[in-house]
């Protein structure tokens, strides 16, 4: 070596990204929020692009990404393109997108969103990691706006693994965008406002909603509301809990509550609409909790800014909240707000949350009377198969034929160490929340599981992080289509310092970078 | 050693960091009757030490036959598992990385561990996920791989089982210091005594011994893996090759790393946020490369890591002039697979000065006392922005 190297060739300097193409504005998301982002952006001559991952992939339907899909849906499903047409169908406002000029992409998630920040300064420009179809690619982007909606709470009762037990919104979801819901006969569990909404919505549309089922002694909604479902003739029972279902090998036939048996073919989730923060988490925005808002939410500044600059949040994503679930207006108010902060124009009002209901003292009630009070062997985490008291007595997974062992006698406390007990932690023990769901059916559950058990309030529980990719990919459908050849070329397993791997007893006593000049084998790991 | 510390405010040796290193060296002194306290600013492990490969095979270090000999005795010492399982095969996809690799068998032959080489039908035979690509591989009867959060976990409980304590969220702040001898540590919870201190703070290492004025070049990079959903089972996990470390783990998810990683600032206190990139993408071209029968495995999740690095990449285990009762350990980017003999070497340089089973001097900090000032700059380890100006 004559000279001194400048760049660590093992390093990501000098080494690119390859992208295809870019855009000024992306939107994800093509909700009212994001419809309307894009519109008011695309409006001023901005280059905008729109994805939607609608219809979603049937494979992924069955993992129950990223909704509680529940296995209802009608064989029409796998027929992407009548899903498309019929998305189009149903959203006219997202049809004239098409005429504005925004290039539109249904079928395409976002799985990953890559902002330089504090220990990251690879990115050439922010970044999007799409996927449709044809595979994954990478996008640059100038700004975007999250309008990722939401998803439902999950619960834990035996049989809630069963085909016919959906998410209050995904069934929503499966009646309305695709036309493809088989449910005939549902029994709603819940009576925050999106599970009335979408009991009074599937009624309208024909099916049978046999009954709403309410843990606690009082709605958690609007009167009005309640009153509204109860005049479309759906009964409301109070103090009720799931304690099981009866099934075949369809799924779902009937649920079993604590008094009374029901016959259905479906159990709609209905106890938490919560914001789909994963793509904003996983990308490094901060989020808090927060109970008026539905969750864990991001911090938002001026225009549903993020911490992430250029990143901005609009929609259910950004806080889920009765009368925003009750109006599409908020959402798109939102989102056209978004849009003129990311052109720079004048920030524009929009609507906050109300005084937060007893989110805290709701959630864990339906986790107290179905998970806890029931307390079978069923799994929280479907994906590991993991269960409450597995979580609680933070037990080893299955494979290593552990038990508990002394853990079963111990408090949390001495368990995990001080602090509050994080879910991450208990991913870590338990792998619950490990799967490819990344925890979305089962994370509000241990949230509440672990605020319960340590008399703690569940904003007081950390937020078990996502990670990209934050929806499932095969490694073939991940890999790169194109690579910067440097990557290849200086591909090490390790960092490729030219001393690492040396043997100990062939290392000079004294290390300078001017002895680097006396070459020794290049070891890799 | 006096026990005028073991009280409740302070501890005997306090142990800063609670990584692998810190916890090891945590757990063989509590083994050994010693009063320990370790402060660690988050969750145990929750840095490198629960975001790396598992990789226990460094046959280059000379802690390496004590690596090999505690690792398959780990469970039964720490009474948790560790879910170490022994063995690698190291897969190349053609001649140049078959060369690349067969370098590395000369250290542990050299030291007297085995390896065969395994055409490309043995390679397929022995590692059923493998395929056409195989060009040739070898077998290590020897290293292994663990699973980073067991491990880390098994140290905190088996501390604790000794009536050693853990304390996590507790940032050290600084030092107090009496003459020759460090008589206690300032954090964001109040001031704890000791009588000796040991700092294992990872990349953090540096800046803390810094305030001692201990001077260890360190800079920190950022790398990454990636993992997929289960698959079935393999005969043996530890399937490296085609540039990649990592692990089939025992539920039977295939963790991957490799690739360029990047030179980051160190934080003057570790943060939450571990960027992850679009490099899961190219990890993953190569893992179907490696293992073509697992190129239909979908990618749940990837991951970063912060990386302690010292200028030549090799560990510092020492106890620094002019301090009396300071001990240093950084393992520079190979501590997880070492942590059971660099805890147990740290131990004995704790308490008696000196490491009875392994040679460390080439370790020590003093090997950096003619190191060029720009060190960082010569070997390009600074980060994009700093180089931008
Ligand atoms: C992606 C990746 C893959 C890897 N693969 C392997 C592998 O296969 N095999 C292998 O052997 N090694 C591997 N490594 C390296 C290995 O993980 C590290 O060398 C090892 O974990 C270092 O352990 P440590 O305890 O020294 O440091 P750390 O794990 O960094 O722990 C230091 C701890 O100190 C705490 N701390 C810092 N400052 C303070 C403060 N002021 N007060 C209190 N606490 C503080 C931190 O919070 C942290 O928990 C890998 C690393 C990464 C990131």
């Amino acid at each position: 070596m004559t000279s001194s190297p400048a760049t660590d060739p093992r390093s990501v300097a000098g080494k690119t990204l390859e992208l295809s193409g870019g855009c000024d504005l992306l939107v994800v998301g093509a909700g009212p929020a994001g419809i309307a982002a894009a519109r008011a952006a695309v409006e001023t001559g901005a280059g905008v692009t729109l994805v939607d991952e609608n219809p979603v992939p049937f494979d992924e339907m069955g993992e129950h990404v990223p909704q509680l899909w529940g296995g209802r849906m009608g064989a029409e499903i796998r027929n992407r393109t009548a899903m498309m047409e019929r998305m189009l169908e149903v959203r006219p406002d997202l049809a004239d997108l098409f005429d504005l000029g925004v290039d539109l992409r249904l079928g395409t998630a976002c799985w990953g969103l890559f902002v330089n920040r504090a220990n990251l300064g690879w990115m050439p420009g922010p970044v999007a990691g799409l996927r449709d179809a044809g595979g994954s690619s990478l996008v640059g982007f100038g700004a975007a706006v999250i309008a990722t909606g939401r998803r439902d709470m999950g619960l834990a009762f035996p049989g809630w693994d069963l085909p016919g037990v959906i998410g209050a919104g995904a069934a929503q979801m499966l009646a309305g965008l695709n036309g493809a819901l088989e449910t005939r006969r549902a029994v709603v569990l819940g009576t925050t406002t999106e599970a009335l909404l979408a009991a009074r919505d599937l009624a309208a549309a024909g099916v049978d909603i046999a009954a709403i089922v309410e843990q606690a002694g009082a709605p958690q909604a609007d009167a009005a509301l309640v009153a509204e479902v109860e005049g479309q003739g759906i009964p409301v029972l109070f103090g009720e809990a799931p304690r099981g279902v009866t099934g075949d090998a369809d799924g779902v036939t009937g649920l079993q509550l604590k008094g009374r048996a029901i016959a259905c073919d479906s159990v709609l989730l209905g106890m938490g609409a919560v914001p789909m923060i994963d793509l904003l988490q996983a990308g490094g925005a901060r989020t808090v909790f927060d109970a008026a808002r539905g969750g864990f939410a991001p911090v938002l500044g001026p225009g549903g800014a993020t911490s992430l600059p250029g990143v901005y949040a609009a929609g259910d994503c950004a806080g889920v909240w009765g009368a925003k679930s009750a109006d599409p207006g908020i959402a798109a108010a939102e989102g056209a707000a978004a849009a003129r902060a990311v052109l720079g124009q004048a920030a524009a009002a929009v609507a906050q949350p109300p005084e937060a209901p007893d989110l805290d003292g709701y959630r864990k009630g339906w986790v107290r009377a179905a998970v806890i009070e029931a307390l079978e062997e069923m799994p929280v985490c479907l994906c590991e198969e993991v269960t409450a008291r597995d979580i609680l007595d933070v037990r080893p997974p299955r494979y290593l034929k552990a038990g508990a062992g002394r853990n079963a006698e111990l408090s949390l406390s001495d368990i995990l160490g001080d602090g509050p007990p994080d879910p991450d932690q208990i991913k870590r023990l338990t792998r619950a929340g490990m799967g490819p769901c990344q925890g979305r059916r089962c994370r509000e559950q241990i949230q509440a599981l672990l605020a319960l058990r340590e008399d703690l309030t569940l904003g007081a529980i950390p937020l078990a992080g996502y990670r990209s990719p934050v929806r499932p990919m095969t490694l073939a459908e991940i890999a790169p289509q194109r690579e910067d050849p440097a990557i290849a070329e200086q591909w090490d397993s390790w960092f490729g310092m030219p001393r690492q791997w040396v043997p100990f007893w062939d290392v000079e006593p004294k290390y300078t970078v001017a002895s680097l000049a006396n070459r020794k084998d290049h070891v890799s790991e | 050693m006096s026990v005028s510390n073991a009280k409740a405010e302070g501890a005997q040796v306090i142990v800063v960091g609670g990584g692998v290193t810190g916890l090891s060296t945590a757990f063989w002194l509590a083994e050994a009757g010693v009063d320990v306290l370790v402060l660690e600013r988050g969750l145990v492990g929750w840095e490198a030490s629960g975001r790396n490969g598992g990789g226990c095979s460094h046959h280059h270090s000379p802690l390496f036959p004590e690596e090999q000999r505690l690792w398959p005795v780990m469970d039964d010492l720490l009474g948790y598992p560790t879910e170490f399982r022994p063995d690698r095969i190291r897969i190349a996809l053609n001649p140049t990385q078959y060369e690349l690799y067969s370098r590395a068998v000369v250290n542990a032959r050299h030291q007297g561990f085995a390896v065969d080489e395994l055409d490309a039908q043995q390679v397929r035979d022995l590692v059923p996920l493998a395929g056409e690509t195989a060009y040739a591989g070898h077998y290590y009867r020897f290293g292994g791989h663990a699973n980073p959060h067991r491990t880390v976990q098994a140290y905190a409980w088996a501390i604790r089982d000794r009536g050693g304590r853990v304390m996590q969220h507790v940032a050290v702040t600084g030092f107090v210091t009496e003459g020759d001898r460090v008589t206690g540590v300032e954090t964001d919870r109040g001031r704890f005594g000791c009588d000796h201190l040991v700092i294992a703070a990872g990349p953090q290492t540096a800046r803390l011994a810094a305030r001692l004025e201990v001077h260890i070049p360190m800079r920190s990079a950022r790398a990454e893996m990636i993992v997929t959903e289960p698959l079935p089972l393999m005969p043996l996990g530890g399937i490296d090759g085609n540039g990649l470390y990592g692990r089939q783990t025992l539920r039977g998810n295939l963790a991957y790393g490799g690739g360029p990683h990047e030179w980051v600032e160190t934080e003057a206190l570790p943060d939450r946020d571990r960027p992850a990139t679009p490099l899961a993408g190219h990890i993953a071209r190569r893992l179907a490369e490696l293992l073509p029968k697992a190129a239909h495995a979908r990618v749940i999740r990837s991951w970063a890591g912060l990386i302690e690095n010292t200028p030549d990449g090799r560990p510092v285990l020492d106890r620094p002039a002019p301090w009396s009762n300071l001990t240093v350990g950084s393992l520079s980017g190979v501590g997880f697979g070492l942590s059971p003999a660099s805890g147990r070497a740290l131990m004995q340089l704790v308490t008696a000065g000196r490491c009875d089973f392994a040679d460390l001097s080439s370790l020590r900090l003093d090997r950096f006392s003619d190191l060029e000032p720009d060190w960082a700059a010569l070997q390009g380890w600074l980060p994009a922005a700093a180089l931008a100006v």
